[in-house]
Order: structure tokens, then C-alpha cells, then sequence
């Protein structure tokens, strides 16, 4: 399959420390990289402390160069906690989507927003809590129209340890089969979402 | 019959310190002595799994930092190839070492992933506040070469052209990078052999009675056995003359301190580096150097879309300071804006480079967060 055009495509993952952020930008991003050979560049900013603290790894995708390596305007903002939804929804670009932890985000900013119950996905369904940042994985690889399933999980089983393959495999479906059934076809969530901005020439007389 | 096929390079998809670990094992680094500290500590790390694994190669935690780079002087009189790498506190505690390692004309690679400071700082924040320290931390006068990286496939070049220009020039070198970049992952390509350059120390070729350890050259640069190769060899942080021993005659004294700073200076064209985009009509210039310098290409390009005849100099190497491209940059630009992650560190080389010819605008933040390309476009399209 061929690979999508992207001009800088933004993606930031935030929650608190412990939760894998990290982890997962670093799967997300060589999946995208390596497997699909975009140019990808994971930049990550974390607190001092080992756990609790705000935690966020940004990645932007393109077909050309990148120059500037962090997110300005976020196509998808994916938020594992409150904090973090309040203190970056200002990122999200008209027309972005937003993506929370439903049970852990109690007020989310916005009406139009795709959740799930992560958390509870990975205690319940998997039954081990770590594997939550890998539902993400998968629901965000459902989400974002340029990533190929397969290509991303099978990366996923070449760098994660062989013991956690498994399990982490059997998450990362899961995280893509909820999202398909809870939020729809992905292209019309896009399109739907997408702000038209008019021409700066466009004559409203005559309209 | 059919042509051998072309091995496809290696791409991996590395943190700005694991290029730098690629990039010093490809140059032929054998040796690590350090201690940890973030944002450098995946560089000691991915050192301690990888270097067991290659002939002759050590790896040794030290105590602190200044044993650190006491064992890697060690190792490099011994004819390694030796690294250390570290952040600020540390970098403060490596100066006396430092100078050591410029008296006695050892090759070193020291990487100092820049945090927020003073003291202890912002440990997991970027900053850009070493840069004159990286010069003239170290007391007495000396000549030092001090590189920057800007992206992750550069953290592995520099890294090679510092072993390089180290072993060419018998000095310590110091590669400075900043957190953002040193936790950047990219996709890198990994280089064949065929396509750099590794350059080894000159050795005697003299027989050992004739040798003088310390005597003048050609390139200024006296050749270097490993000590126990059976040259005599007296190594000491005093004022020596070309025997090695210490003396205090003014004609001995001046041949040494004249020949320190002349080895590197009658080189600059190898040694500074720089890149230069979309400068040749540049009106208004950015000059800018790591993660900053990708803040700013990417402001530059987005001037150009709105009709501003922007460029940007980017520097690869930051001492011995490029003069001479900043010059040239001089003559056609108006306006050279100077973005940077401290109060104004490189703006005052180029300052002193200006001469008054030109407007200097300095873009200067000390908050842990990098300048966006936004704030350099601001200034880009207002002047």
C-alpha cells in the first residue's frame, strides 16, 4: 500500500508520569518511521519525578523534511488525564480530534471528543494495567488515516520484549476493534470535524 | 553476470544520545569513563552494553565526573580512543581536567547535553547556557574546539568529526548538544564505511631514542605513541618544553602556549563548520545553532513564503568562532537576529564579528522551553 502525502502531521500524547506515554510515542513513532518510512520525530518532556508528574511526547509526521521537531498545532491530541486535557486542548488545531481516557478526563472541553475507558479496557479485558498505553496505540492507529495496522503491529512485536509480545499484541487489537466500533469510519470523523476556511478572496456579495 | 548489489543503509530510529553512541563507536571510540546525569545518562548506558561487546573496548563508572575524565585522559595517553559525556553540574566539575587535557595535547570527546541551570537547575529542561563556558571554563588561556548538533543525524556526524578533528589536532573537543535534541528520536541512517572519513592521531615513526614528545611541526602538531609502545613519554599539567619536563624559561614557555593556539587557528578552514541556507540573498539572517537553528529554518522558510528575503547560518562548529562566514553573511544582510537559550552567549561573538556594519537582534530565553519558530518570525517579518 502506497503511503499517504503528509505535510507535517502533529500528534501529541499526554497524561501523567507512569502511564507509558512515552513508550508509546516511541512504538508509534518507529512504526510510522521505520515501517512506513515516513519522517518522524518523537520529542518528549517530562518532569523530574519518576512518577505522577505531567508527562507529554510530541510527534510529527511528514513525507518532507522536518525542521521544527515539536507540535504547534495539534492534528490529533490524545489526553490520559485531566490536567492534561485542560492544559493542551488550546494546542488542537481547528478542525483536530481529541482523544481521552474517558473515566480518568471527567470534564472534557468540547462536545464533539472520542473516548474511552483505556484503564478499565486493560484492567478488565487484558488484566494488567500497564498495557494501557497499547490500547491507545491501537486506537490511535485506527484513527489516524495514514497508519497501516499492520505495519504498526508488526513493529510493535520486533521491539517489545518477547515475553510481553503477547499480551501487548492482544491489546493493541483491542485498542483497534473498541475504537472501531465506538467511533466510525475514521475518514468521515476527519472530514466531519474540519473547519472550511474561506478564500481570502472569495466575494461574499456574490454568493 | 550480475552486479553485486548495493547494501542499503541502516536506518534506525534513535534519542539524539543513542546517535551519538553510533556516531563514536563508528569513529572508533573504545573507551567510556563517566558518571551519570540527566539528560546525557542513555549515552553512559547504551556505552555500558555496547563497548563489552567490541574488541579492546572498556567501560568504567567512575566516582564523579572529574574521574571521569581523569580515566578517559588516561585511556587516550594509552592510545584509546576515549569519550565522556555528561550535563551541566558535571561539566562544571570536568574544567580543571579539561585544561589538563589542552596542556597536554590529549585527543578527547566530551558531550555536554546542555540543561537548564545554574547548579542543579532544570534537570530535564533544555538550555543553552554552556556555550561560553564550553570556551573558557577551563582557566589560563588555551585554544578548544567546541561543536553543536542540531538534529539526531547530526548528533552522529559531529560526534565523528569530533573524534576526528580531536585526533587531528591532538585536543580535547567538546560537542555540545541541548535536551531537546539529545531526546529527540528519528529515523537515522547509519553511514557505510566508504562514506566518512576516520582520522587516526599521527604516531612516531622515528626511532624511540630520537623521539621529543612535545616538538614542533609542521601542522604544529607532535606526533603521539601510546604510552608503554616503548617511546619515552613524561606527561605533566606544568608549563613543559619539547622533552615533556617542566620548565619556566620565557622562549620555552612562549613556544608552547604560541604553539597550543597555532596548531588549531592555522586550520579553520577544517575546522569550522557551518550551513548555510537560503543565505545568498539573504536581507535578514538568522544565525542559530542546536535545536534553536530547527526552530528557526523552519521561521526562515515560512518569512520566504510571505516575501521576506530571510536566511539562516547554522553553526556546526561554535569555537574556535566562524568569523569568516559570518562576515560574508555581513555584507548583503541588514539584519542578523540571534535567537538563543541563554542572555546572549554566541550574540556577543557575533557582535564582536559586526563592527557595527549590520542591526543585531538578540531573541533570548532562559524559561526551560524552546524559542518557537513563531517567536523568530515575529522578529523575521518586523524588521
Amino acid at each position: 500500500m502506497k503511503n499517504q502525502h503528509l505535510d507535517r502531521f502533529e500528534i501529541r500524547l499526554s497524561g501523567l508520569g507512569g502511564q507509558g506515554i512515552l513508550t508509546l510515542g516511541k512504538v508509534m513513532g518507529s512504526g510510522l518511521a521505520l515501517g512506513q518510512g515516513y519522517n518522524v520525530t518523537q520529542t518528549q518532556s517530562y518532569g523530574p519525578e519518576a512518577r505522577g508528574g505531567a508527562s507529554r511526547s510530541d510527534l510529527v509526521i511528514s513525507s518532507e523534511k522536518i525542521s521544527y521537531p515539536k507540535a504547534e498545532s495539534v492534528d490529533l491530541l490524545i489526553a490520559l488525564s485531566q490536567e492534561a486535557c485542560n492544559m493542551y486542548y488550546r494546542n488542537l488545531k481547528p478542525g483536530g480530534l481529541l482523544l481521552i481516557e474517558s473515566e480518568l478526563v471527567k470534564q472534557p472541553p468540547v462536545n464533539n471528543f472520542l473516548g474511552l475507558p483505556f484503564t478499565s479496557l486493560a484492567k478488565d479485558k487484558i488484566g494488567l494495567v500497564q498495557a494501557m498505553n497499547t490500547i491507545v496505540l491501537g486506537a490511535a492507529t485506527y484513527l489516524l488515516p495514514f497508519a497501516q495496522q499492520k505495519v504498526i503491529r508488526k513493529n510493535l512485536e520486533q521491539i517489545l520484549p518477547a515475553k510481553i509480545v503477547e499480551i501487548n499484541v492482544k491489546a493493541f487489537n483491542l485498542g483497534y476493534k473498541e475504537a472501531k466500533k465506538n467511533f466510525g469510519d475514521p475518514e468521515e470523523l476527519w472530514k466531519a470535524n474540519s473547519v472550511v476556511v474561506p478564500d481570502e478572496d472569495t466575494d461574499y456579495d456574490s454568493i | 553476470m550480475a552486479r553485486p548489489k548495493k547494501k542499503k543503509n541502516k536506518e534506525i530510529f534513535a534519542l539524539g544520545n543513542e546517535a551519538v553512541v553510533e556516531g563514536a563507536l563508528l569513529a572508533g571510540c573504545d573507551f567510556y569513563a563517566g558518571y551519570p546525569i540527566t539528560p546525557s545518562s542513555e549515552i553512559m548506558e547504551i556505552m555500558a552494553q555496547r563497548l563489552p561487546r567490541i574488541p579492546n573496548g572498556s567501560f568504567v563508572q567512575m566516582e564523579d565526573e572529574i574521574g571521569g575524565l581523569g580515566a578517559v585522559i588516561g585511556a587516550s595517553l594509552a592510545g584509546r580512543k576515549a569519550l565522556t559525556a555528561t550535563s551541566g553540574p558535571g561539566f562544571s566539575l570536568m574544567q580543571e581536567h579539561i585544561g589538563y587535557g589542552c596542556i597536554t595535547e590529549t585527543p578527547l570527546v566530551i558531550v555536554n547535553v546542555m540543561r537548564g541551570g545554574p547548579s542543579t537547575g532544570l534537570p530535564t529542561s533544555p538550555a543553552q547556557g554552556d556555550v561560553q563556558q564550553a570556551r573558557w571554563g577551563t582557566h589560563g588561556d588555551h585554544s578548544i574546539i567546541v561543536l553543536s548538533a542540531s538534529n539526531v543525524q547530526e548528533c552522529l556526524e559531529m560526534t565523528i568529526e569530533a573524534f576526528n578533528l580531536a585526533e587531528k589536532y591532538r585536543t580535547p573537543v567538546i560537542l555540545l548538544i541541548d535536551e531537546i535534541t539529545a531526546h529527540t528520536r528519528e529515523k537515522i541512517t547509519i553511514p557505510n564505511e566508504a562514506e566518512f572519513e576516520v582520522f587516526n592521531r599521527t604516531l612516531p615513526t622515528m626511532p624511540p631514542e630520537w623521539y621529543k614528545p612535545y616538538e614542533e611541526t609542521v601542522r604544529g602538531v607532535p606526533p603521539m605513541p601510546a604510552i608503554g609502545s616503548g617511546y619515552r613519554f613524561h606527561v605533566t599539567g606544568l608549563t613543559h618544553d619539547v622533552n615533556g619536563f617542566p620548565t619556566s624559561r620565557p622562549d620555552e614557555v612562549r613556544e608552547l602556549n604560541e604553539r597550543l593556539f597555532r596548531k588549531i587557528d592555522q586550520f579553520l578552514h577544517d575546522v569550522q563548520i557551518v550551513e548555510e541556507i537560503d543565505t545568498e540573498d539573504a536581507e535578514v539572517a538568522v544565525i542559530a545553532y542546536g535545536t534553536v537553528a530547527r526552530s528557526a529554518e523552519l521561521a526562515v522558510k515560512q518569512a520566504r513564503d510571505l516575501g521576506v528575503k530571510a536566511g539562516l547560518l547554522k553553526l556546526k562548529t561554535l569555537f574556535p568562532y566562524p568569523r569568516k562566514a559570518t562576515e560574508k553573511l555581513m555584507y548583503r544582510a541588514k539584519t542578523i537576529i540571534v535567537p538563543e537559550m541563554n542572555m546572549g552567549q554566541i550574540s556577543r561573538e557575533v557582535k564582536r564579528v559586526n563592527n557595527g556594519q549590520v542591526s543585531v537582534r538578540t531573541i533570548n530565553k532562559v524559561d526551560g522551553q524552546i524559542i518557537t519558530p513563531a517567536e523568530i518570525l515575529k522578529v523575521l517579518t518586523r524588521v
